[in-house]
Parts: structure tokens; sequence; C-alpha cells
């Protein structure tokens, strides 16, 4: 980026305080969403989106929302794909008992359950910290999946077991089932996407996001500040969770079409981790920079990485094995970036943008 | 305290004249298990006053204020603030009475900017609600602008302009201790409670600080009380002295009396048994 604020100067708080500062910035977003928008639904074809953009969405959500429990709030959680289950099962059941209602309204209504949930689950962070929260939601996760599998009102007594989503529409358009075109579901969920960081974005910037860090910087200090731990937590915690449940309720709705309850298990867990943990904590850019390189990058390995082989060594190789590298590499980046740069992918970001701001000289 | 009138420079009007008495400690015993870190202690903070805190290292000084911001529960004696009698307070309800403090080791939000710090000492007198927040443009951000303002005007008192946007992991330990100042003031508190202001510093440093400790203290009207190691400078800045010695008082009184105290030079220089 060589564009600096040079000549720009402020003359409000209002514009000191703006999320883009510099105009170039400005553009620059408005120019990737009129791409997102516009470019790719137009241009990208039936697997771009199904196989790539919309999972890439559905889970940079997600990240977001763990993001604000983990690295605006400091809490740590593992129950992330439970969360995201509860938001699925809860559209689920609201879209049986009203077919007509507008699909999206149940998407984003499925996060209120999911975030009362994720609240309740949230309570023991009052009391302990670190590993032994890890360790409670990890409750929370194995509890939930128990009861998603248990509890068979919850997928509607199906013999299988699995939650199959309706044909359902939206402003008259067919939304979710088999005979939803591709162009809409991602239109659907770049929407819901956008306008949840935007919101995100808000908050963070806001008093109650400022309470987030306070309480994740120095809690006692935090608390003679005049923040109370109490609803500080239990805020992060149920807005992370409304997230991750909007976040499931797409993945099951828009993106998969059907779901059993493996798709939310630890593992959905420890996969939104790794995407914060590799994108960066505390960090809205790198969520989407997260789950780009964790969900992106294997694809790529997987459909490239096989004819190269064959093409600069004498051997083949399979599509499996080409998955088995990709997860070492993904394996060898996470231990890196935790090693040498613990705030991820966005932190070197800011790093590069500031070496150029200043390029040729070192400072 | 009026919200919506959010400058410094507003007094708060309390009913308490300069003079009176702001804070009274009562009786105060704080034990941990076996130890005794406060036995029966008892003094009084008159509003407008620089009260010092003094004593060697373990007397009890940093108990007592983590005791009077209600961060330590004292098994006996009672705290008296604004002619409120209190005996077990959260940390919660003693900020919004209108106490402030600062810490020994110092306490800043790392991640966050000065100006975030300095917002974050704030967060009592901002009241938009969730939704207002998420949507931001409007009543929030006008909110966050108002207080701003306020901000904007202590960062100015302090002289730091120049790391407004700074992270404060990065800063200096002189500035964090001027920010962490900062953060404690934006709470507009009536009492201000400062964990040694001064220690770790160099001269020049010093000089700095007593200047704005002075200032805080004649500009807002802010009732200070401090705790520091620095003789020549508790002498200058406190109107009065107490000190403390094995979580007993031994001497109260103006700085000179003090000074003047057997036992306390005793307490200070050691005595053979």
């Amino acid at each position: 980026m060589f564009y600096r604020e040079a000549g720009q100067y402020k003359t409000s708080y209002e514009a000191d305080s703006a999320k883009f500062p510099i105009r170039q910035d400005k553009w620059f977003i408005w120019f990737y969403l009129a791409i997102a928008f516009i470019a790719i639904p137009y241009f990208g074809g039936q697997f771009f989106l199904d196989a790539i953009m919309i999972p890439f969405l559905v889970f940079a959500l997600a990240a977001v929302g763990l993001n604000i429990l983990t690295g605006y709030t400091g809490q740590i959680s593992l129950g992330t794909g439970a969360f995201m289950g509860v938001g699925a099962y809860a559209c689920y059941k609201m879209t049986l008992a009203f077919p007509d209602v507008n699909i999206i309204v149940f998407i984003i209504a499925s996060g209120i359950f999911s975030a009362i949930i994720g609240a309740f689950f949230g309570l023991p962070s009052l009391r302990i910290k670190g590993f032994y929260l890890v360790v409670t939601t990890l409750a929370a996760q194995f509890f939930l999946e128990w009861a998603f599998i248990r509890i068979p009102w919850l997928y509607n007594y199906n013999p299988s077991g699995a939650i199959e989503v309706p044909q359902r529409e939206a402003f008259g358009v067919i939304v979710t089932g088999a005979s939803a075109s591709s162009e809409v579901r991602y239109l659907v969920v770049l929407s819901v996407v956008v306008i949840m960081t935007w919101f995100a974005s808000n908050i963070i910037s806001g008093r109650i996001g400022r309470s987030w860090m306070m309480i994740r910087d120095m809690d006692i200090a935090a608390e003679l500040m005049g923040v109370r731990p109490l609803y500080a937590k239990l805020s992060a915690f149920a807005v992370s969770s409304f997230y991750c449940g909007v976040a499931g309720a797409l993945m099951v709705f828009i993106w998969q079409g059907a779901a059993e309850v493996e798709v939310f298990d630890y593992n959905r867990s420890f996969q939104i981790l790794f995407m914060i943990i590799l994108g960066g904590l505390g960090s809205l850019l790198g969520c989407f920079l997260g789950a780009a390189v964790i969900f992106i990058f294997p694809i790529i390995i997987h459909n490239i990485l096989p004819p190269i082989w064959a093409i600069i060594t004498p051997w083949t190789m399979s599509s499996s094995q080409a998955d088995l590298v990709a997860a070492v590499m993904i394996g060898v980046l996470i231990v890196t970036f935790l090693i040498m740069e613990p705030h991820g992918l966005a932190r070197l970001w800011a790093i590069m943008k500031q070496k150029l701001r200043v390029w040729p000289f070192p400072y | 305290m009026n919200a919506h009138d959010p400058h410094l420079s507003t007094k708060f009007d309390d009913g308490i004249a300069p003079g009176e008495e702001l804070l009274h400690v009562d009786n105060i015993s704080l034990s941990f298990g076996g130890v005794k870190a406060i036995t029966d202690i008892s003094f009084n903070v008159l509003k407008g006053e620089i009260r010092a805190i003094i004593g060697p290292n373990g007397a009890g000084k940093t108990s007592m204020l983590n005791v009077i911001n209600g961060f330590y529960h004292p098994q006996e004696g009672s705290i008296t603030f604004r002619g409120e009698k209190r005996t077990k307070m959260k940390p919660y309800e003693a900020a919004t009475s209108g106490i402030s403090r600062t810490f020994q080791n110092v306490a800043l939000f790392a991640g966050m900017s000065t100006l975030d710090n300095i917002m974050a000492g704030r967060t009592l007198k901002m009241h938009k609600n969730f939704f207002w927040q998420m949507w931001r443009h409007g009543p929030a951000l006008q909110e966050e602008i108002e207080h701003r303002k306020v901000v904007e005007e202590i960062i100015e008192f302090l002289e730091i302009e120049a790391i407004r946007k700074e992270p404060v992991g990065t800063l200096p330990y002189g500035l964090q201790k001027r920010v962490e100042l900062g953060r404690a003031l934006a709470a507009e508190p009536d009492l201000l409670l400062l964990d040694e202001p001064m220690a770790g510093m160099n001269l020049e440093e010093k000089e700095d600080m007593s200047r704005f400790i002075i200032d805080v203290n004649q500009q807002y009207g802010t009732t200070i009380a401090l705790i520091e190691h620095d003789m020549g400078v508790v002498m200058d800045l406190a109107d009065r002295v107490i000190v403390l010695d094995y979580g007993k008082k031994i001497g109260d009184g103006l700085p000179e009396d003090v000074q003047a105290n057997q036992d306390v030079i005793d307490a200070y220089l050691g005595v053979s048994h």
C-alpha cells in the first residue's frame, strides 16, 4: 500500500475515530465489497460459490464470534461447534413450526437461542480462568452434542438423526433447499456476514467492546474502573454465541443443506479456534484471513499439488495424499505462528503496511 | 455529576465543603490467615487535601488502599465515605461512589492505546445501551465524542498528546505512570488513591509527576491519598501524613510533626532492642 495519510487532516473527533481514517482505505473497502457483491456472483461459477465462498464466509462469521470471546474478552472457549449447533437446531425447529416466515428472520433469531445457552455456559468464567475455563466450555461442547443426539424432538424424530433443510423462501426468492441457486445463497450469506461484521466492529470500538478489552488486559483494574465482570463476561459469551449460532444456522441451511451432529463436534471448535489464532486474536480482519487460510488453503493444495507433483517428480500423488500434506502444512503454520507471531496474520499485515509506509527507509 | 455536561471543570456538588471529612476509616483490622496486615487503624481524609500514607516496606500501606476501594474486606472496622458507612463493599461500588486509583505496578490495559485507556476511565459515565452501540452512528457516537472531548482535556493536561494513539504496552515506564494517572482522573473521582506514583522514576519525571498531582488537587479540587517512599516529595506535597509500621499507626499529623516524631524516626532508622 503505497499511500499514506499525508495531507488528510482530521478536523473533528468523529473523523479521527473513523474506522478507516485514510481515504484510500475507505475506497478499497467499497471496492472489495463491490467485487464481493457483484463480480463474484456474476463470474464465480457454481463450484467456486458453493465449495469455497459460502463456507469461507460461514467460517469467517463463526471466527468473528469466537474472536469476540477469545480475542477481545480473553476467555478461551472450545464450545464453538456446539454453539453453532444450537443455532442450527433452533433454526430448524422454528422453520418447521412456522414454514411461511422469511427464513432469514429465523436464521438471525436462532442466534438468540445460542446466545442464551452461551451465556449460561459462560457462568463458570466468573470464577475460573484459562485452562480450567477451557475444560468447562469443553463440557458444554460434549453436553450439547449429547443433547443433539439424545433429544429426538430436536431433529423432528428423523430416523437418520439428521436435520434436512426444507425449501424455504425469503422475499419471494427460494433461499434454502435443493432448488435454491448458488448465487442467491451466496448473496444471503454475504449480506448477513457483512452486516454482522459491521455491527461487531461498532460494538468493539464502543463502550461495551472497551469493557471487554479491559477485562482481557487487566481484570482487577477493570473492576476498579467500574466494569462489572459479571456483565462484561456474560455479554461477551452471549454476543459470541449469537454470532456462532447464526453461523451454524447458515452452515446447515445455506451451505450443507443437511447436517448430522458430527458437523458440530469438537473438531469444529478446534477448527474455528485455529482460524482466529492463525488470523489474529483481537482482529476482525484476522477472522477472515484465518478462515481463508484454514479452509481454502487445503482445497487449493488438494487440487493443485497432485498435478504439480506429477510434473516435478517421477511419482504420482493421490488427492488424499495431498490432503495429508495440507494437514501437515496447516499444523506447521499454526505452530510457527504461535511461536513467531502470536497475533497472527492480521499483525503481519499491519507490520507490512507500516514498513511500506516508510519504505525505503527502515523507520 | 451531570451526565450531559461531562466537562472536567464542572465540580461535583456532593454537599461536602473543602476541609470537611470526606473519608473516615474506623478501627480497621485486616488479616490473611494468621498474618495481621493491618491492626486497628483509624484516620480520616478531608475534602480537598493531599493525604500521604508512608511507612517502611510491608507496613500495610497498599493493603490500606485495597481496603478503601473494596478490594479487601477487613475483618473489623468500617469505612465512612461521603457520610455513607460501609463494611463490605465491592470494587465496582467504590468506583461508582467516586473512588479511583492507580497501582504500584502499572496496571494499564496493555493491548489498548493511550486514548482507549483513558476512555476506559469513563466507562461509568457512558450509558448508551447495546443496540445503540451496535449501530454506533447517532447517539452512541455522540456520547463517544462528548467523552472524547473530556479525555482530550486530560491528555492535554498531562501533556501526552504525542502518544495518544500508541499502544500503552510500548511506552516507557514514566509515561505509563502518567497514562495511568490520566485513566484514574477520567473517572472524575472525589477521592483519588495513588499507590507510589513516583516509584522508579528519575528526578525530572518525579518533578513532573509532583506538578501533575498538585495541579489535579488545585485545579479540579480532587482529594488525594497517596503512598510514596520519597520523603522529600511527601513532605513537600502532603498536607497531612499518616505513618504505618507493621500494620499499626505510629504517627499522624502535619509533615513537620511527623518528621519530629521519635517513633517514626525509629521505624525508619531502626533501633536496637
